[in-house]
């Protein structure tokens, strides 16, 4: 009697947890980032996938009750890999651009993105077209820092394009590259490291209204509960404490 | 599907191609002239001329070609020995670190062919040569290398393509080979399936002429086996 008694208690305890979880499965949101682009999505010592975006998207997952599996995935490959439904969104620091909302949909902006060059502490560099002529200029493929330096510098200075913004930053602490030209936030946690101690940011910020949101499938229900999900973290202080474990000034 | 865009962008692969052309080209070359002495090398049998080229084959056979890549691209540059020495303009640039990569990686491959061929010469053509008083340089220079070299033809066509597909791996230190080409443009129109598919089309046309070239090759290398009509 004891043991019938316990077995049935057993499956009524499996089959709750089963209902429990065939509810929940409804709700799975799968989320790519890259975990390459510190301090935004990297991944930590133990292979765990950290950074802003990364407590963003757990934040917002949170606020909307909804189970979530974040990914890695290369940044090249990271808007076919949604289109292919590998993943429902990308929470990756992605600009909103004119190209890609030909192809994704984009939520509203969770933080605005300004451009700038680094380079060696102690070299006068002007960052005008004039004062970069003939220089080696780095920037990631597939972003707006090595678009901004194809179209606009590119008749004049030799852009290198990188898979990776971890090796713009090697090519240029080994001289291959006299300048990076790269978003503002990443690259000021580059220079507060040991690697990037020797090198400072350059003229001015390149304002290019970047705005960054995250992309979901065209048409999909879920950039509206995205939206909603992020003026809720936003009002209820969750936004600003995210941004304070990482810059010392909003970026909101 | 929209090919218009591989219409746009065609000029961009071709140059991205005739990239991909010379780094096949230029390596292939340097790493066959490497090749002869480790193979040489490798078919001693001493022990300690046998030795060197057997750890470098391994090396380079066991380890992927990214990784060699990678080790000469920013491996080196991290030692400042390497920097302030007179090689620095050349390993500065993504073009010759992928040369010596690519070329070191297919010499270790050509030498190994080269060694096979060798111990595959029938020992009686070997024993008729010394029989009429051949002295080893002659015999090398006369009946194996000639002999070698029309038995190593299909397995180094066969290097020359895996090659080709290799130097796909350029396009990872910022050269803009075919691949890098087209992995650029596909960052600015996301047509990925569209542009690949026009990049793989050129490889086709790449590995059809290295074929052919090389069954040329083999019809006037070995003409000598062939029937007569």
């Amino acid at each position: 009697m004891k043991l019938k008694n316990s077995l049935m208690g057993g499956l009524l305890a499996a089959s709750v947890a089963l209902a429990a979880g065939m509810a929940q499965a409804g709700d799975k949101v799968r989320i790519a980032t890259e975990g390459a682009y510190a301090p935004f999505n990297m991944v930590d010592a133990s292979g765990q996938l950290q950074g802003f975006d990364v407590d963003i998207a757990k934040a917002l997952c949170a606020e909307m009750k909804a189970d979530c599996e974040i990914v890695a995935q290369d940044w090249d490959g990271i808007i076919p890999g949604l289109r292919a439904r590998k993943y429902d969104a990308i929470i990756a620091s992605m600009s909103i651009t004119e190209e890609r909302q030909r192809v994704v949909d984009f939520t509203d902006p969770y933080y605005s993105n300004v451009l700038a060059f680094a380079a060696a502490k102690g070299i006068d560099l002007k960052t005008s077209k004039e004062g970069l002529k003939g220089l080696t200029v780095g920037a990631q493929r597939a972003t707006i820092a090595g678009q901004y330096l194809e179209d606009n510098l590119g008749d004049v200075v030799n852009v290198k394009l990188y898979d990776t913004q971890d090796n713009a930053y090697l090519d240029l602490a080994s001289g291959r590259l006299d300048a990076l030209l790269s978003d503002k936030f990443p690259a000021y946690d580059w220079l507060s490291t040991d690697a990037g101690q020797n090198y400072e940011f350059k003229g001015a910020d390149i304002d290019i209204n970047d705005k960054i949101g995250i992309a979901v499938r065209k048409n999909d229900p879920l950039s509206e509960k995205f939206n909603a999900a992020l003026q809720a973290i936003v009002a209820d202080g969750t936004y600003a404490e995210i941004n304070a474990r990482y810059f010392p000034f909003s970026i909101k | 599907m929209e090919f218009g865009v591989v219409v746009e962008y065609f000029p961009r692969l071709l140059e991205g191609m005739l990239t991909t052309i010379e780094l096949v080209l230029v390596s292939g070359l340097i790493g066959s002239l490497l090749a002869l002495p480790i193979g040489l090398a490798r078919h001693s049998h001493r022990w300690w001329l046998k030795a060197i080229p057997y750890g470098y084959i391994f090396f380079f056979r066991g380890t992927p070609l990214l990784v060699q890549i990678f080790l000469v691209y920013y491996g080196l540059a991290q030692f400042d020995a390497v920097k302030e020495s007179a090689l620095w303009p050349y390993l500065k640039e993504p073009y010759w670190c992928a040369i010596i990569a690519f070329s070191l990686n297919t010499a270790a491959y050509t030498a190994e062919i080269l060694r096979g061929a060798l111990g595959a010469i029938p020992k009686g053509e070997i024993e008729a040569a010394r029989s009429i008083g051949m002295r080893q340089s002659k015999l090398y220079s006369r009946i194996m290398l000639p002999r070698a070299f029309g038995m190593l033809l299909p397995a180094y066509g066969n290097e020359i393509i895996l090659m080709l597909k290799g130097s796909a791996l350029a396009s990872t230190i910022t050269l803009l080979d075919l691949t890098g080409t087209a992995r650029t443009i596909i960052a600015r129109t996301y047509t990925p399936i569209e542009i690949f598919l026009a990049a793989g089309g050129l490889y086709l046309v790449m590995s059809m002429a290295v074929i052919y070239a090389f069954r040329q090759l083999e019809k006037r290398q070995n003409r000598h086996l062939q029937l007569s009509r």
